[in-house]
């Protein structure tokens, strides 16, 4: 039978979902459900990782420090896994610390073209004597011959596996097929996928990416994640049980672990949205999904109008503040658009009183 | 007037880039090009250009110390520090490109009249060059500003290797020099390459933690260092007025470059090289007015 790694991020990309507030509190009680239930890593911190704490991204309830001592305390046998994005984490001012305060499995994460800026964080952690993946985000923005191209650098800087993210829930399974099999075929080192359930594929493809030799998938309880969530952990794990993989987790505890967390870390239970539905489609960082809704009530713009606008222009994970600057040009041209609507019906009044 | 003698270590983007506009500049002639492989895009524009070029790296100065009075390192952070223990003996001056935490930090809107005395220039980064500026122009009116955070996207093909490399060093010098010149007790930058076709413009947003700005007041000082800045950096820009919410002033920037060497979307590396061409400028005025004062 063969074995699937699971690395639960409940603790890290969850906090997306609920802006970045996650309490020590229900950090250890995740902790502890998770950890009696045999989850094998368990990702905790902030959405976008460690450092990430920002007015941009969003200000954590708690430093990374308490996170992580906190989770550190209550995962006994689970190992503690972060997220850590060059750009925002530095090696000195934070990496050095997370070891320190005892995080064992360290994933450093790029936009899915820039796997060059891993390189020294990545050199840190295994210099350290870590458990180390490289990560690819967005990886739907890529084809499949370049993230194996930028895959083959995280190995080369000493990666022991890759996980590549669907961070837009833009997959469908045929997509992932393509990709995993790729990466597997010129990697000599495991392959992971992590999904998001944008267009409902989260399980879906989670499965095509182990039965095109993926050996590592994440899943969040109740799918607690980003935008429309992650792959459902319990469900992905029922269901590679059943399919004949092993994974090591107690599905009944694992169960257990679900009603915890829906109980104790969720304001409600992720469901696919519209305005996930068109994230999805239009490939729009999951992540974004909170400050898009804030920023059009602020602004009374739609949505929809959003969405498509940081799909034409590209715009990847980090870069929050651009949904503002969208929201302030369309406003201004509505407001341009008004202004030569007032002029023309002056000119007819004036026709009319001519 | 008699031009001020420069040479520049490092063959890359910036460097290239900082070759063509000291073509242009009447203050300035590049006496030597040096990179480390005579193949490189860098050397051959340099060699087209008719620029004396060298692969020999910083023994390039070591042999022929005459042929400058000052070095442009646009090498990487490490190299810079074994570099300035070199030039530093030969009585150079140096006007370091890199993210290396040596020297004061030069911001040309704000202590380019100290560059008189000083042998040692640390342009900062390139998010630095765009927001110090408007951090000093809020902490100004706002002393003990609590906390002050920069995030910066620029396009992943401005990103050369030692750009990618030097994350860290960016992250630490540029919050050095926002604490420095703006006075917060708190600073975070934060960098984002982004490789969307067509490539993006870099962008810088400020937030600052300041309690009821006066926000006219506030747009008025912001819009009078924008005019200082732009008038070394000719594609600095306000997105928009600054703004007020959830308790941070909100200030967006657009650089965009001169299409030197780089497309125009490269305004990180046009806003450092603006900057540093505006300091060895000064310099070649100055030594010009010592001159005089020595006839």
């Amino acid at each position: 039978m063969k074995h699937i790694l699971i690395s639960d991020p409940t603790l890290r990309d969850g906090n997306h979902a609920v802006s970045h507030q996650l309490s020590a509190t229900q950090v250890k009680i995740y902790c502890e459900a998770a950890n009696s239930a045999g989850v094998p890593v368990v990702e905790v911190g902030h959405g976008n990782g460690l450092a990430a704490s920002s007015i941009q991204i969003g200000e954590s309830l708690e430093t990374d420090q308490v996170l992580l001592e906190t989770a550190r305390k209550y995962l006994t046998n689970s190992k503690l896994g972060i997220h850590v994005i060059p750009g925002f984490a530095t090696i000195q001012r934070d990496l050095k610390k997370a070891i320190d305060w005892g995080v064992d499995v360290i994933r450093v994460a790029s936009h899915c073209t820039e796997a060059d800026i891993t390189q020294r964080h990545i050199g840190y952690a295994k210099e350290k004597g870590k458990e180390t993946y490289g990560v690819l985000m967005m990886t739907h923005m890529a084809s499949p011959e370049l993230l194996v191209e930028e895959a083959q650098k995280m190995e080369l800087y000493g990666a022991d596996g890759i996980i590549i993210m669907d961070s837009a829930g833009a997959y469908f399974p045929v997509d992932v097929t393509e990709r995993i099999t790729s990466l597997v075929a010129c990697l000599s080192i495991p392959v992971g996928f992590h999904a998001h359930n944008n267009l409902g594929m989260a399980i879906a493809n989670s499965i095509a990416a182990i039965e095109a030799g993926a050996t590592i998938l994440d899943g969040s309880a109740r799918g607690f994640g980003a935008g429309a969530g992650n792959a459902q952990l319990e469900v992905l794990i029922a269901v590679i049980h059943k399919m004949g993989f092993t994974t090591g987790i107690d599905l009944y505890k694992m169960l257990d672990a679900a009603d915890i967390a829906e109980k104790e870390l969720m304001p409600f239970v992720p469901a696919i949205k519209s305005e996930n539905i068109l994230s999805g489609i239009a490939g729009v960082f999951s992540g974004f999904s909170k400050h898009i809704d804030m920023i059009s009530k602020q602004y009374n713009v739609d949505q929809r109008e959003l969405y498509v606008e940081l799909g034409r222009r590209k715009v990847i994970a980090g870069q929050e503040d651009l949904i503002m600057e969208i929201a302030q040009d369309i406003v201004s041209k509505r407001n341009n658009n008004n202004m030569i609507n007032l002029s023309s019906d002056y000119k007819t009044n004036g026709k009319h009183a001519g | 007037m008699s031009v001020l003698k420069v040479a520049i270590l490092g063959s890359g983007n910036i460097g290239t880039d900082l070759l063509i506009k000291i073509q242009r500049s009447e203050y300035l002639e590049c006496t030597l090009f040096i990179g480390r492989n005579l193949s490189s895009k860098g050397v051959a524009k340099a060699i087209s250009l008719g620029i004396k070029v060298s692969n020999e790296g910083i023994n390039a100065i070591i042999k022929d110390p005459d042929c400058c009075t000052l070095v442009f390192d646009a090498t990487s952070a490490k190299d810079a520090i074994d570099h300035w223990a070199i030039l530093e003996k030969a009585g150079k001056t140096v006007v370091n490109m890199t993210p290396a935490k040596i020297g004061d930090l030069c911001i040309p809107a704000l202590n380019l009249n100290y560059a008189v005395d000083q042998k040692y220039f640390n342009m900062v980064t390139c998010g630095g060059q765009a927001a110090i500026p408007i951090a000093n122009a809020i902490g100004q009116m706002y002393p003990n500003m609590e906390y002050i955070e920069v995030v910066s996207s620029i396009s992943s093909y401005s990103a050369g290797p030692a750009t990618r490399l030097n994350l860290d060093e960016y992250i630490e010098t540029t919050e050095a020099g926002l604490r420095t010149f703006s006075g917060a007790k708190k600073a975070k930058a934060i960098l984002i390459l982004n490789p969307a076709v067509p490539c993006i413009d870099m962008q810088t947003t400020i937030f600052a933690r300041v309690k009821d700005p006066d926000m006219e007041a506030l747009t008025l000082a912001i819009n009078d260092m924008v005019k200082m800045i732009r008038s070394y950096v000719p594609g600095y820009q306000l997105l928009f007025s600054p703004i007020y919410q959830n308790g941070h002033v909100l200030i967006m920037i657009k650089v965009q470059g001169n299409g030197d060497y780089l497309p125009k979307y490269a305004g990180n590396l046009d806003i450092i090289n603006c900057a540093a061409i505006a300091v060895a400028e000064k310099c070649a005025k100055n030594v010009a007015i010592a001159a005089t004062a020595n006839l």
